[in-house]
């Protein structure tokens, strides 16, 4: 881990925090948007306040991606979990609401399964991952042995593997 | 009649994340690590990789649905029902898909987190 990779993890956390925030704020100055009036959709784009949020949350998604790129769907997620925590401090003292046990509690449950998978590893999906720098004839081999729970379907194995190797 | 929407919702949102997660993450699994990649052959390179990608298509696809699904039960339920509810179950959806599906070694550490975390958003809603 660089401190690159800490920024996107950040950035992951801050900007999906920050858009979820004003999407909210704009679709309640919207209002409801019926199934019959799907043009309200439209409408609500035009909410500057949707607007910025969606725009944040592009910028989410780059660093989502980026993040996807090296490191476990499960090692991501809980980090974009840590936007709820900054959401409720921000609440707290920023704006001064008044946040209680239950919500401290749901904070403290937040860190701490953070900070569980935190000190574990970035990458464990290794079958896919290290396993195409070896030789190719072994890959499937390899792949099947990397996941022991894997159920042996070859469709699962040999897209990762086939394209794995490309680059490299 | 209200909730029974907003609930639809909720788990279409789930559904829809949990598949979009998966494709994006097998997406960019298969791209490989932008930082290196980045370094080695240019923004552009990596950009057109990624758009190039079907996985991500689909993935993209999927988020959208997912998306649009949220600006509706949020306009039928409270966000602090719907927010906290699509997010913790689809934490608890990611951690068996990506096992299943992307043979991640989701070991007693990552379960463990995901259920904190499906947790804790939960009661933040509280």
């Amino acid at each position: 881990m660089t401190l690159r990779k800490y920024l996107v993890l950040a950035g992951v956390t801050v900007f999906a925090a920050a858009g979820d925030s004003m999407l909210s704020h704009g679709m309640k100055q919207t209002g409801s948007i019926s199934v019959h009036h799907l043009e309200g959709i439209i409408l609500a784009v035009l909410n500057p306040w949707v607007a910025l949020g969606i725009v944040l949350l592009l910028a989410f998604f780059a660093s989502y991606m980026n993040a996807l790129s090296w490191a476990d769907l499960t090692y991501v997620l809980p980090a974009t979990s840590l936007g709820y925590v900054l959401l409720a401090l921000a609440a707290t003292f920023v704006l001064h609401e008044q946040v209680g046990p239950l919500r401290w509690l749901g904070i403290a449950l937040i860190s701490g399964g953070v900070g569980f998978v935190a000190g574990g590893p970035a990458l464990t999906a290794h079958s896919e991952e290290e396993r195409p720098r070896s030789k190719s004839p072994l890959l499937a081999k390899n792949a099947s042995q990397g996941a022991p729970k894997a159920t042996g379907v070859p469709t699962e194995e040999d897209l990762p593997a086939a394209s794995g190797g490309l680059p490299r | 009649m209200k909730s029974v929407y907003t609930w639809c919702g909720i788990l279409v949102i789930v559904f829809a994340s949990v598949v979009g997660d998966v494709l994006l993450a097998r997406a960019m699994k298969q791209v490989g690590d932008v930082h290196e990649f980045w370094r080695r052959a240019g923004l552009w390179v990596v950009v057109s990789r990624v758009l190039g990608n079907p996985n991500f298509f689909l993935g993209v696809t999927a988020m959208a649905v997912a998306f649009f699904g949220l600006l509706f039960a949020l306009s039928w339920g409270d966000v602090s029902l719907v927010a906290p509810a699509a997010a913790s179950l689809t934490f608890i959806g990611n951690a068996f898909a990506a096992k299943i599906f992307l043979h991640e070694e989701v070991d007693r550490r990552r379960w463990i987190a995901a259920v904190l975390v499906a947790g804790g958003v939960a009661l933040l809603a509280a």
